[in-house]
Order: C-alpha cells, then sequence, then structure tokens
C-alpha cells in the first residue's frame, strides 16, 4: 500500500516521512572536471520520500540523479547536507553499515559466484546462520522466479536472469531501501515492459521503498508512485505521474517529461491572452507576465484539436501529416512562423486533412498551462 | 558442386610459409632438450668431460644411490636434500614476492589508464639493464664496505655479513622474480571491474572481506601465472646463489652447473636438469587439471 498514510495517523505526510521516510536535507556534491572546471552534481538537494514508497528520480543524463543514489548508498560521500533514515542520520555511516542495499546498473553480479553464492554474500556478512541463509536463498530466488538456476554462474544467464539476481541479492538483506539505479537500461523494450511489471509486483509483495534512478520518462511516469524530476543538481518539481504530466511548473518539466507546444502568448491590460493573430481570451488561471506583456503557454499535442469540439485558439496551414496507426501526428504552421504538434485520436477518416489548408486550433482553457519565470 | 578449393583460403598463406618458424623452433627449443635427454643416457668418460655414446641409466640412480665400497647402491640423501633446498628456497621466494606483488599491482590497476602504462613501463626497467651487471650492483651494496654496511657503521650500528650469506641469495632471488609476478598480476586486475567492490561494500562487507572475497579469487588466473613464473626459474636458479649466495650452499643450479663444470659429469648434470623439468612438467599438469575442473583461465604470461 505504498501510497496510502501510515495507518492510524493522520498526519501528514511529510510529518510520517521525516519520522519513518528516507529525508535528504540540503545534500550538495562538487565534483572537478578533467578539463579543470567543476560541476555541481547536487546544488541543494532536499526530499522527502516515503515509507514503502516506488520513488523515481527521473531527469537527463548529469543531472545529479545517480550521485544522490550514490549518497544514498554510501558509495559517494557529500561534500555537505545530512541523509535521515527514519531518525537515524546514516550520511555519515560506511557503505556497508547502512539498511539500504542496491541493484546497480551493470547488475556488478560477482562472475566467480554462483547464483546462490551471490544472493547469500550479503547474508553470510551479516554471519546469519547457514540454515537460514540457504532458507533465504531459496525464498528470494523463488521471489524473482529464478527456481533451478542457483548452481549457475551469471555468464550463463540471459541479461533479463542477470537482473533478477541482482534484485534478489539487493533484496534478500531486507533493506529499509531499495536504490535502483537505471537498472532496466541494458534491457531490450519487450524486456524491459515486463521487468516494470515485475519491479512493481515486487514493490507491492515485500513493502521496501523502492527508489529508481531512470532517464527514460515513460518508465518513470510508468512505476513511480511520486517522481522527483532532476535538472542542474535539483529536484525542479515532485509529484505523482499525473501532477507532473498535466501540470508542469516550468518549460523544462513540461519538455522533459512528454511532448509539449510552447506558445508565445501576449496579455492585454484586461488579463486576456492570444496566441499570434487568434481571438483573444480570458486565461484559466491569473498569470505574471513577463516585462514584455508576453506569457509561454504550454499545451499538449493530445490536448488540440482540429476538429472544432474545443474555442478557438489560433488559425494555422496544415503543413504535415504523419499517419501513426493509433493518432495522427499533424503540424500546424501559424502566421509567426511557429509550428504547432497536434496528436488527433481516432475516429479520424472524417476529417479531410489535406496539407496546406487552413485549420482552426483549439483548447480547453484548462488545458494551457502558463509557465511561471518564463516568457 | 565444384570441388572444393582446399588449403587455398583468401587471405591465408599456404602451409609452407609457417617452415622458417617451425624450423627455429625445433632448432632453438627442442633442439637443446633433445641434447639435454640423449646426454642423460649416456655414458661418462673415463676422463675429462663429455660423453660417450653407450646407452644407461647410470646418471639417474645417481641422483639418488651411490655405490659403497663394495660395489653395492646404498640409498643416498645428500641429492635430494639439494633439491629440498632448491624447492624451499623458490617457495619462499613465490610467497614473498607475492606479498610484495600484490598491494603494488592493486595500487597500479587503480591509478588512471596512462599513469598505468607509466607504472608498467617502471617495473619493466630492470629487464634492460643484464641480469650479471645488477647482481654484481647488489655484490656493491651488500659488500663489507657496501652502501649498507657504511651507513650501519655510520650510526653505530657496527658491521653485518650480508654479502655470501643465504639472505644475500634470496634477496636476489626476490629482486629478480618480482617484475615477473607483478606483471601478471597486474594484468588481471587492470580488468577487474571496481564496480563489483562498491556492490561488496553495499552488501555489507568491510574493505578486507572485499579484497578477500571478490578481489583475490578473481586475480586468481593472475596469481597463479605470477606464482609459476617466478617459482619455474627460481627453483633452478644459478647467478644470485653463486654470487650473492658465495655458493656455499649447494642448489640444484650450481650443482648442475658443477656436474658440466669441476665435477666433469655432464650425464648426470643432463639428468638433473631432466628432473627438474619433469618436476616442473608434473607442477603444470596439476595446475592444468585443477584449471580444467574449477573452470578458471590460466595462462602463462606476463
Amino acid at each position: 500500500m505504498p501510497n496510502a498514510p501510515v495507518i492510524g495517523t493522520t498526519r501528514p505526510a511529510e510529518v510520517v516521512a521525516r519520522e519513518n521516510g528516507l529525508t535528504i536535507g540540503n545534500a550538495r556534491k562538487l565534483f572537478a572536471t578533467p578539463e579543470g572546471g567543476v560541476v555541481k552534481a547536487l546544488d541543494g538537494v532536499s526530499l522527502q520520500i516515503r515509507d514503502g514508497e516506488f520513488f523515481v528520480m527521473l531527469g537527463p543524463s548529469g543531472c545529479g540523479k545517480t550521485t544522490l543514489l550514490r549518497a544514498i548508498a554510501g558509495l559517494e560521500v557529500l561534500d555537505s547536507g545530512e541523509i535521515y533514515l527514519g531518525r537515524d542520520r546514516i550520511d555519515s555511516l560506511p557503505a556497508y553499515a547502512r539498511p539500504v542495499n542496491t541493484v546497480f546498473q551493470s547488475y556488478a553480479l560477482f562472475p566467480h559466484l554462483t547464483v546462490a553464492q551471490n544472493i547469500a554474500f550479503g547474508l553470510q556478512m551479516e554471519r546469519l546462520p547457514k540454515p537460514e541463509i540457504a532458507a533465504r536463498v531459496e525464498e528470494m530466488m523463488a521471489l524473482v522466479r529464478l527456481d533451478g538456476l542457483g548452481g549457475r554462474l551469471p555468464s550463463q544467464l540471459s541479461g533479463g536472469q542477470q537482473q533478477r539476481v541482482a534484485l534478489a541479492r539487493a533484496l534478500a538483506k531486507r533493506p529499509r531501501v531499495l536504490l535502483l539505479d537505471e537498472p532496466l537500461a541494458a534491457l531490450d523494450l519487450k524486456l524491459r515492459r515486463g521487468m516494470q511489471d515485475e519491479l512493481r509486483r515486487l514493490q507491492r509483495t515485500t513493502g521496501v521503498t523502492f527508489v529508481f534512478v531512470t532517464h527514460d520518462q515513460e518508465e518513470a511516469l510508468s512505476l513511480g508512485d511520486r517522481i522527483a524530476v532532476f535538472s542542474n543538481g535539483v529536484p525542479v518539481q515532485v509529484g505523482t505521474a499525473e501532477e507532473i504530466y498535466e501540470q508542469p511548473v516550468n518549460r523544462f518539466v513540461a519538455d522533459f517529461i512528454g511532448e509539449s507546444n510552447f506558445l508565445a502568448a501576449e496579455i492585454n491590460d484586461d488579463g486576456d491572452f492570444r496566441v499570434a493573430d487568434g481571438p483573444w481570451r480570458e486565461l484559466s488561471e491569473p498569470v505574471l507576465p513577463a516585462m514584455d506583456g508576453t506569457v509561454t503557454l504550454a499545451v499538449r499535442p493530445e490536448r488540440l484539436v482540429v476538429d472544432g469540439t474545443a474555442p478557438e485558439l489560433v488559425r494555422g496551414a496544415l503543413a504535415e501529416v504523419v499517419y501513426m496507426g493509433t493518432d495522427l501526428r499533424i503540424r500546424v504552421s501559424l502566421a509567426d512562423g511557429t509550428s504547432l504538434a497536434i496528436r488527433v485520436s481516432p475516429p479520424f477518416e472524417q476529417l479531410h486533412l489535406t496539407p496546406g489548408a487552413e485549420v482552426v486550433v483549439g483548447a480547453e482553457p484548462s488545458h494551457l498551462h502558463p509557465l511561471a519565470g518564463e516568457r | 558442386m565444384s570441388e572444393p578449393n582446399r588449403g587455398r583460403t583468401p587471405g591465408r598463406l599456404p602451409w609452407f610459409a609457417s617452415l622458417p618458424a617451425l624450423v627455429i623452433g625445433a632448432l632453438f627449443t627442442i633442439g637443446p632438450l633433445a641434447v639435454i635427454v640423449a646426454f642423460s643416457f649416456m655414458t661418462r668418460p673415463a676422463q675429462g668431460g663429455g660423453v660417450v655414446y653407450q646407452f644407461t641409466t647410470d646418471a639417474y640412480r645417481t641422483s639418488l644411490f651411490t655405490k659403497s665400497f663394495n660395489g653395492d647402491l646404498v640409498f643416498n640423501s645428500a641429492y635430494l636434500e639439494v633439491f629440498w633446498r632448491s624447492v624451499v628456497q623458490a617457495t619462499i621466494s613465490t610467497a614473498i614476492c607475492f606479498v610484495l606483488a600484490f598491494p603494488l599491482a592493486l595500487w597500479i590497476a587503480t591509478r588512471t589508464p596512462r599513469v598505468q602504462n607509466l607504472l608498467v613501463l617502471a617495473v619493466t626497467i630492470p629487464f634492460w639493464t643484464n641480469l650479471l651487471v645488477r647482481t654484481y650492483a647488489w655484490m656493491l651494496v651488500l659488500a663489507k664496505d657496501g652502501v649498507i654496511n657504511q651507513a650501519s657503521r655510520a650510526l653505530g650500528l657496527g658491521e653485518h655479513e650480508l654479502l655470501y650469506t643465504d639472505l644475500a641469495s634470496q634477496l636476489g632471488l626476490i629482486y629478480t622474480f618480482l617484475p615477473f609476478m607483478v606483471l601478471p598480476l597486474y594484468s588481471s586486475l587492470s580488468g577487474f571491474d571496481f564496480r563489483l567492490a562498491e556492490a561488496g561494500y553495499d552488501l555489507g562487507a568491510h574493505k578486507f572481506t572485499v579484497l578477500r572475497r571478490i578481489i583475490l579469487p578473481m586475480a586468481r588466473p593472475g596469481i597463479i601465472s605470477g606464482s609459476l613464473l617466478v617459482f619455474m626459474p627460481a627453483l633452478g636458479s644459478y647467478v644470485q646463489p653463486v654470487l650473492l649466495g658465495g655458493g656455499k650452499v649447494l642448489l640444484i643450479g650450481n650443482l648442475i652447473a658443477s656436474q658440466f663444470g669441476d665435477s666433469r659429469n655432464w650425464p648426470f648434470g643432463a639428468a638433473l636438469s631432466v628432473i627438474i623439468l619433469a618436476l616442473l612438467g608434473l607442477c603444470l599438469l596439476g595446475v592444468g587439471l585443477w584449471a580444467r575442473r574449477t573452470g578458471t583461465k590460466v595462462s602463462l604470461s606476463l
């Protein structure tokens, strides 16, 4: 029950997280580049990850998400900042003493040990009695559906199976938090879909907090109870998949998650706006325009219509129509030279879209998101 | 169907192109060995060196038995002891070389690629100079008036007998064969994925445990090939025991040398060489069988 509040409490989730979850406070980390420069991998990150949630850290490469994951694991030392697990401060503990475990991008399975020995390794480090280790290894192999493969070496397994061993090895330690560093990046698309379902299932059955790093926005949306979108060493937005997709806080998030059109809109003294030479319309939410009286509106391609079912936004010339099977992707050129990407859902047989024709692009007010602090 | 054009693969030379290589191999590696094996089964001339072309196994019997006054063969352990001393000295050399080389190889393997190349080059610097010259340098260092004794005197610690001792001989062996241990260890460690060490820490292993349970097992091919590359030449070493050890202790190397020199017993010298060869062959066979059973890859290379 990852998203549900802790039973018997009505306190805000943030307070519960501070007592039970993983709290990161103002984490900073600088790296020296080979060219002699300095990169701010973590530029004051503060996050609260709730107990038992599937938390995804999403961002382009070099945004700091992996550095943060490694700092939680203890494989990277923060320049400053704090990491708490519940009420215990863990950022000063060595990696081997932290109740968190990692599934590495490269799997990092020990090639000289069998599957069962790999899974048992972490338990042997805890000096558990042998029968208990054997039982836990069996249990883990069943959990990740690797029964009967305990005697194999990692080199005798497929990529997907190696992935399962890495998961079993980390979960065998019964960590409070499982850290996953782009674990599906090396798998092909079909396997990746399967493993996504598998990961969700594992997270639900074990109840362990998963912190999952990825640069794949589709993966993030489908997996995460909550998602933190990272850019330049800070999480720019934290929220559910729906919040992040429907209400991106800035142009970066709107652009990185899914596809977005960015329209420069003019604002008049009444607070109305218009795009290019379109009609004046009312804004759904008040917005502070930039110095030159314009504002940037973000709108998803599937929220724009060309069949007149939504109020007119702007007119343009149909530049391109691409048939994608599940939808049509069309491109409309506006008078000012910008072009709009629009996705039309079926049925589109009656639309008679011919390139060069004038089309009326419409959109519901609630689907036009003014972006803060931008024009 | 046309006749397959056998032996004419495009881009490949015909078999006789390898003739020069075969001739060189036969002449310079198999040839001398064949001569040694042949000599070991021949008769010692009544006077002087050389051999008489007459088959006998006397030379081999000499290694374990000696003729008593009445002509009976009596067991004689003198040469076995020589073997034993040589094996002990070679084993000590191998063990100490490993202890010294492992941290060095690990350190080199964890540098940046550029620095690694420079350091590997530095390890091979001794190969640029003749072994005898380097051994004489050690004699100068260890001598009565050598650097060490001068320093020791200056510090008021007195003079020490260093040159012409077992210790000097052992030191010389370790010095000579250290690179042969460092290089294979380095090559197996440089391929080590240090993310595996991180995985070890992550799973709760301390540094020493990671070294013992993850790094050492994966460096095993390097450890074996380094150990063989040190042990085998150290077993039959000649220069160090004679020049640094003063030849006071009889080892296989100088025992063999003396058979071809002062003792003028060529067949016995040849037989001793063949025995070492056979022992090392057995050693390699054992390692090979073990490697096949455990699936470890072992290659005898630097």
